[in-house]
């Protein structure tokens, strides 16, 4: 399997899908000549025609309405929002019309869309540039929430997302784009509303998505250095949930410790937590711990933003409480 | 107060079949209205509700000059802009009721009608918000080559949000077959036009895109049939989106809720000697066109067609709590 990028992989993904489907369409800001903010449409225009991959004026709002319009219309849009912190100002048509056409009208017509956006800290891009602003999305029934951790995932939730009849929010990760991994070729798809469990381990959970995801394995591979075995669960979609993926991972363990980068206040670690316990109590043997970002706007300074995102010493050291709590 | 008034109905060249369908469309609609309006008062139906009383003839006349393939969307007032498209008034009722035969099975209520199969996609309760997705539909109709033309129906007050601005923007840049139709009452809510608006003539908003954009006599159902044929053949060619303002008054409170503390009497009385329903009668008895008999009849079949839309309502079963968990997701 050829080693490439998860931005090679995204790319591979729209061109796939665009060259399966006729309808399949890209808008959105800067990605014909710039080639999409972090590079991922460059070349799709030469390609496949400005009447398929075509720039939309910096204006959210009708960015996502004019997906929503579309996909009501029958193309089956990909919509590129550049970063999830401007798509704030497309949460009015993503939460009130995206998500609401399917019920609202009786069921009438469901809005095959993608609107993909990049999300995340890191890059020193400060406090309105680096937000995990996911949980909010994945708050709302009716979207579909996805959030690919590694290149081959990236390309089969892209491919899948676009093919689904559901309006679909597919945030990608400001550090992952240059992340490589081997991805098939051709046809892959990851189906959407399915964890994978990316490392086995018998001692512990770790239940992560995105980048957290990379930080994850990391720690688990430092903690089995110490003889405690990690199980990395990525959830890969926010909603759909999958929660039997997590369930049958901590029915094995009997721990679990959430990892993510957005804040911790009615964050996804707090649904994972609920969920366990009602549905596992009886399997834990130690309360479920949460680590994520810490409940700060951004900074830019590197030493504070490193502070605040959660990396693989946080993780360990967790883990390592757990177990002194508990005994091994 | 402005706008192009049409030439008289002898020289309208549509036939009498047409010209009398128009009156029975506008008399529908007001019965309608103050059918719902009592019904409302009595508990049967509840939510907001936003009749259209006095401003029949814009979604009359401007719908009349639709195909059967074009497209229909629209903001909350959408009751007048359903019945002229053709929905049937049984259905509409239903939905008010919250009944599983509603246009929208008793899910979206007052603002949210919808018949995808008579191409109304919507009702759209965020002010503004349904701009894009008319842009959007714009777009499929171009990219796919249906011909398509998509008339998005707004109030005054949505020309005040961003939407509306980034909208004409891009349907301009897109070159898209959408002709906006804005219905200005002179109220958004209690706000009047010139409250909320830095200029008062509301098609020149338009205008500074470069699109086609004209005033009309919204109390008149001719005037407003004629201008959008033309602002449709435009679109249809072509020539990317048009722009209308109609004239029209709200002869009723801006929802049920609403005591009307913002607007004189005399306002309304003024407003009220043009009601376009009798205007359009008295022209249509001057040509000639329409006798005492026709009207007679007509009242009779409109008084029919609400009062089975009432007794269908009332007699349509609720939803079922199943319908709670369904149409959630189209791929669950
Ligand atoms: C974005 C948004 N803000 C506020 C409201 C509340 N609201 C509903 S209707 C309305 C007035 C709109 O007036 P106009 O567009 O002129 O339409 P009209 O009711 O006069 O037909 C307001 C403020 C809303 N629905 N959406
Ligand atoms: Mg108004």
């Amino acid at each position: 399997m050829p080693m490439i990028t998860y931005r090679e992989a995204l790319h591979h993904a729209l061109r796939e899908e665009m060259t399966r489907d006729e309808r399949v369409l890209i808008f959105g800001e800067d990605v014909v000549a710039y080639g999409g903010a972090y590079g991922v449409t460059s070349g799709l225009a030469k390609d496949y025609g400005e009447k398929r991959v075509f720039d939309a004026p910096i204006a959210e709002g009708v960015i996502a309405g004019a997906a929503v319009g579309a996909a009501m219309g029958g193309l089956r849009p990909v919509a590129e929002l550049m970063t999830i912190n401007f798509a704030l100002l497309a949460a009015d048509q993503i939460i009130n019309h995206a998500a609401k056409v399917m019920h609202m009208f009786g069921g009438q017509m469901s809005v095959p869309l993608v609107i993909r956006a990049v999300g995340g800290g890191g890059a020193q891009l400060a406090s309105t540039h680096s937000q995990s602003l996911e949980p909010m999305f994945a708050h709302v029934p009716g979207l579909k929430v996805v959030t690919p951790a590694t290149p081959a995932d990236g390309k089969g939730l892209l491919k899948s997302a676009i093919r689904d009849d559901d309006p679909v929010l597919f945030i990608e990760h400001a550090l992952l784009y240059r992340v490589r991994g081997e991805v098939p070729e051709g046809e892959h798809l990851v189906p959407l509303g399915k964890a994978a469990v990316k490392r086995e381990g018998k001692d512990i959970t770790l239940v992560a998505y995105s980048r957290m995801t990379l930080v994850a394995l990391q720690a688990a591979d430092l903690l089995s250095q110490e003889g405690i075995e990690a199980e990395v669960v990525d959830l890969r979609s926010l909603r759909p949930l999958d929660t039997e993926t997590v369930l049958a991972s901590v029915r094995k363990t009997h721990r679990a410790l959430t990892v993510e980068e957005a804040w911790r206040t009615y964050g996804i670690g707090a649904e994972i937590a609920s969920r366990i316990q009602e549905e596992a109590f009886d399997d834990l043997d130690a309360p479920i711990r949460r680590i994520s970002g810490v409940e700060v706007p951004l900074p830019y300074a590197k030493n504070l933003e490193q502070a605040a995102i959660p990396d693989a010493q946080r993780v360990m050291k967790a883990v390592k409480e757990i177990f002194a709590r508990t005994g091994g | 107060m402005g706008g192009k008034t049409a030439a008289k109905v002898g020289q309208s060249g549509l036939d009498k079949k047409t010209l009398l369908n128009f009156l029975h469309q506008m008399l529908l609609i007001r019965k309608f209205e103050d059918k719902a309006g009592e019904l409302y008062a009595r508990g049967k139906i509840a939510g907001f509700l936003h009749l259209y009383n006095g401003e029949e003839a814009v979604a009359v006349g401007a719908i009349s000059a639709l195909e059967p393939h074009d497209l229909v969307i629209t903001h909350y007032r959408d009751h007048g802009h359903a019945i002229a498209r053709g929905l049937d008034a049984k259905r509409l009722m239903a939905e008010l009721f919250g009944k599983a035969t509603g246009v929208a099975k008793g899910h979206g209520g007052s603002m949210h009608f919808f018949d995808a199969s008579l191409g109304f996609y919507g009702g759209w309760a965020i002010v503004g918000g349904h701009l894009p997705l008319a842009v959007g539909l714009g777009l499929a109709s171009n990219t796919l080559r249906k011909n398509q033309v998509i008339l998005c129906i707004f109030g005054d007050g949505g020309t005040n949000i961003g939407y509306f601005y980034e909208s004409l923007n891009v349907a301009k840049l897109w070159n898209v077959p959408v002709v906006f139709l804005c219905e200005n009452n002179l109220y958004g809510m209690g706000t009047a036009l010139h409250r909320a608006s830095a200029i008062r003539e509301v098609y020149r908003k338009a205008a500074v895109f470069d699109i086609p954009a004209e005033r009309v006599d919204g109390m008149d159902v001719l005037a407003m049939r004629e201008a959008t044929v033309k602002a449709v053949a435009h679109a249809r060619g072509g020539g990317g989106p048009y722009f209308l303002e109609a004239m029209t008054y709200r002869f009723r409170g801006h929802s049920m809720a609403d005591p009307i503390l913002y607007r004189d009497k005399s306002e309304v009385e003024e407003w009220k000697q043009r009601d376009p329903i009798i205007l359009f009668q008295q022209r249509l008895r001057e040509e000639g066109v329409l006798t005492p008999q026709d009207l007679e009849q007509m009242e009779r079949e409109t008084d029919e067609l609400v009062a089975d839309a009432v007794k269908f309502a009332e007699e349509s079963p609720e939803p079922p709590l199943s319908d709670l968990h369904e149409d959630i997701y189209a791929n669950p």
